[in-house]
């Protein structure tokens, strides 16, 4: 993948405190986009169409930088999906189930597996069978009025409730985009750098009283920490490389 | 076949913060104790090791240190015309799993609860009279005072280290502290944390309104400390991975970092992990406790015979061991008889965020319980005979941890999603802060906790059911004092600002607080309480239920201090009166 357009953005605008970057620094800054495409675990290609698409009205790119889609979020969502999350490992399954109330939150019988791949088929088919193409063919604007009308519990679907659908999708949207990159997502750390997390902490101890003033520093991940880009302390917390902003 | 174990004197149920505490504290004092965890050992090296460790989506979204739900659960509903269904995934609390329980990833503000929340129903019918008691409510004095409780607080704030500052020692109002707190004996061990940005610009606001701001009490270190029991707590850095997260410093108190060391270097004590409790065995009459049963990893059953049980897990399996092996008589909502299950309460938060244009607060550089906090409004401290509740809370500017997966806060009107969305979390994840409101519950006939008729656990037992809504009294209260908090918010002078009291139905979906509270009430009078003033079981005395569990209602506080305070209330009674002659205490 090229140099993200939020990267781009972010270099621009930003120069590493001191004279040079470190080399640590600038392996750490290299970024983690895959030389191939990924290779998906659960999902099929439509399915990949789909969420590239979905993701991308979720989150969008635009002036800021990249989004969702540039972060790899439908990746991040393949990974979750086949492992314990998505077979709710750690939740209980056990039936009968009911619909229930609002308040009684997730009393679905299907995995988020099953809701992925229910709730997509049943997406594509409606938009089939209203505008003649999958959802991923359609124009921006209509894929926002599908997108809409599942959080607004307007488009019928069957397999589950839609808002049911599209909080779960949402949800993983920006977990995919704000999480670790280890997982696969935020990649780039774009999401990271969009709202200025330095991701991994480092000892604030001197910092946190000074009050009123930015602290830009490159992102670190535990990715960059287990490659051994970036130089630790003694407890194994990472040195942040601090940047001041030009004014523009 | 369940195989017989050779008795020991005391057997420890759920290895977290009061068991830790009560198992070292008998082991020294020459009892055989074994401790029974259900779930894995866990401690600072290797578990909670960097890099790892500042991972928001293992820790705060996939719960790794929380408990597992496909094992057991609870189950859910507003009121007694619906039908409970479990929870199935963690939502509104978050228990723990795990030797040192929920108190690994507790925020850890460590408070001590009003005089005035020991007395609520006594002290509210002498100042306001009887009308002002909100309907149906079952809130009730502990059967023990704040004074009563002063030397276990202090124990316990000691052992742990908390930083802080008082506000009243010996009945002298100290600057700086809380004026409204219980008198104190001592200053706190530590000195408060550094203060943040956000707590800065709250303590000046409040101070020109006339009120009293002090820095919260945490038990995130303020420097290295070594306890009573010779365990050496390290000091924070701010790194704000606190709550939901183990500490990677060792320089959040906990089992592991104040308790631990000591405990399992007694050599009376032993410890098994993975070792699921499922029921206290009582004998013919159903007046002694003899055993417990619990299954092990691979399935097997054993029970261990013991003079002695002390009940000192989560709330909720507190409450269900009770449940499923008949000790103390089951609450029924109908008659309003019976004692367990009773007086479930749960917490009222609300908040209100503050948003800036030309300010950014850093929020990601933290600790569990740093901030600046009023207490004007909390218990008793403000008159409430025009206001038509009881009750408040605490307000805290806080700085706890901003981590972007859940914490990015979006001003009111903000799309959910797509490119505004986008826009505004850029603008505000650094430009915005919280005041936070812990409101109080009070308990109400028909909140309450029983055994579900349908839903069962791994092992084919009923769960727990919760049948909970705030009422009325907890609605007009968080209405009324974050509405206190806003003006404090807008003398601070954001662009925005967010007030969101806590008015609707109760709902178990979004995270609100692991507070849950009572079930096993505490008190003077066994009809309306399930254990006496020293946590012992009224129907059977050689066994004591510890935790919060005991509360009859919850204040407007982190629960965790009292908390503590009981323990060492359990344990002294225990300890110079129980073993000299068992029996009945009170």
């Amino acid at each position: 993948m090229d140099e993200s357009e939020g990267r781009r953005r972010f270099l621009k605008s930003v120069s590493v405190l001191g004279a040079a970057i470190p080399a640590a620094a600038a392996a750490q800054h290299a970024g983690h986009a895959p030389a191939k495409p990924e290779k998906f675990m659960f999902l099929s290609p439509a399915e990949v169409a789909f969420l590239d698409a979905a993701v991308a009205r979720l989150i969008p790119a635009d002036e800021l930088g990249g989004g969702a889609k540039e972060a790899g979020v439908t990746y991040f969502i393949d990974q979750q999906l086949f492992g314990g999350y998505g077979v709710m490992a750690k939740m209980y399954r056990q039936g009968p189930h009911a619909e229930g109330t609002p308040q009684q939150g997730y009393q679905s019988p299907l995995t988020p597996q099953e809701v992925y791949r229910a709730a997509i088929a049943e997406v594509n088919a409606a938009c089939a069978k209203q505008y003649g193409k999958s959802f991923d063919k359609l124009a921006s604007a209509q894929q926002d009025e599908v997108l809409r009308a599942l959080d607004e519990g307007k488009f019928a679907l069957e397999a589950v409730p839609p808002r049911f659908f599209f909080n779960l999708l949402l949800d993983n949207t920006v977990e995919g985009f704000f999480s670790d990159p280890i997982y696969g997502g935020n990649r780039d750390k774009i999401g990271w750098k969009l709202v200025g997390f330095p991701g991994v902490a480092a000892v604030y101890t001197q910092h946190v009283e000074k009050h009123g003033v930015p602290y830009e520093a490159l992102p670190v991940s535990i990715v960059d920490i287990l490659e051994g880009k970036t130089a630790l302390d003694e407890h194994g917390h990472p040195k942040h490389v601090l940047l001041v902003r030009k004014e523009s | 076949m369940a195989t017989k174990l050779k008795p020991v004197d005391a057997v420890v149920v759920g290895v977290g913060l009061t068991g830790t505490i009560l198992a070292k504290e008998l082991a020294e004092a020459g009892l055989q104790v074994v401790g029974l965890e259900r779930g894995r050992w866990r401690d600072t090296d290797p578990d909670f090791a960097m890099p790892h460790a500042h991972d928001e989506l293992r820790y705060v979204k996939r719960h790794e240190l929380m408990q597992d739900l496909s094992r057991e659960t609870i189950s859910f509903r507003n009121n007694t015309k619906e039908t409970a269904l479990p929870m199935r995934q963690l939502g509104s609390f978050r228990p723990g799993e795990g030797v040192g329980g929920a108190a690994v990833h507790w925020g850890g503000l460590t408070w001590r609860f009003l005089p005035w929340d020991f007395e609520t129903r006594s002290r509210t019918l002498a100042r306001y009279g009887k009308d002002h008691w909100p309907t149906d409510c079952t809130s009730q004095d502990w059967g023990i005072t704040y004074e009563e409780l002063e030397p276990h607080f202090d124990r316990f704030e000691y052992l742990y280290g908390i930083s802080g500052k008082a506000g009243n020692l010996k009945g002298k109002i100290i600057a700086g502290g809380n004026p409204f707190e219980g008198s104190r004996s001592r200053e706190y061990p530590n000195p408060p944390l550094k203060t943040a940005y956000a707590g800065a610009l709250f303590d000046d606001a409040a101070k020109k309104l006339g009120y009293h701001p002090f820095p919260s009490p945490s038990a995130a270190l303020s420097r290295p400390y070594t306890n009573e029991y010779g365990a050496t707590i390290n000091g924070c850095v701010y790194c704000g991975y606190c709550q939901f997260f183990g500490c990677e410093m060792g320089a959040k108190a906990s089992p592991q970092t104040a308790v631990l060391p000591n405990l399992m270097k007694q050599k009376k004590f032993e410890l098994r992990t993975l070792a699921n409790v499922v029921k206290v065995n009582l004998d013919s009459d159903k007046k002694r406790a003899v055993s417990v049963s619990y299954i092990d990893s691979r399935g097997r059953e054993f029970e261990q015979p013991a003079e002695l049980i002390l009940l000192t897990s989560y709330v909720f399996n507190n409450v269900r061991l009770m449940l499923l092996s008949g000790i103390g008589k089951p609450y029924d909502p109908a008659a309003n008889a019976g004692v367990v299950g009773r007086n479930y309460a749960y917490q009222t938060p609300s908040s209100v965020t503050l948003f800036f244009e030309d300010k950014v607060f850093n929020q990601f550089m933290a600790a569990g319980g740093l901030g600046m906090t009023i207490d004007d409004f909390n218990g008793d401290n403000f008159d409430h005979s025009a206001l038509g509740f009881i009750g408040g809370g605490f307000f805290q500017a806080a700085t706890s941890g901003s981590r972007p997966i859940e914490v990015r806060p979006v001003p009111r009107g903000t799309p959910r999603w797509g490119g505004e969305w986008k826009q505004a979390v850029a603008k505000y994840f650094n430009r915005s802060f919280p005041i936070t409101i812990q409101g109080a519950c009070q308990s109400y006939r028909t909140n309450y906790l029983d055994l579900d008729p349908t839903y069962r656990d791994s092992y084919g037992l009923p769960l727990l059911r919760m049948t909970f809504d705030r009422r009325e009294n907890e609605h007009k209260m968080s209405t009324w004092i974050t509405n206190k908090a806003a003006e404090i918010a807008k003398a601070i002078g954001p662009s925005k600002m967010n007030v969101t009291p806590r008015t609707e139905k109760y709902t178990i979906v979004p995270y609100q607080s692991t507070h849950n509270t009572g079930g096993a009430a505490m008190g003077a009078d066994a009809s309306t309480s399930a254990v006496n003033k020293y946590l012992q079981s009224w129907d059977v005395p050689n066994v004591f239920v510890v935790g919060a569990s005991a509360f009859p209602q919850n204040g407007g506080y982190n629960p965790t201090g009292t908390v503590g305070a009981l323990t060492f209330q359990a344990l002294q009674a225990i300890k110079t009166r129980y073993l000299k002659r068992p029996g009945p205490l009170a």
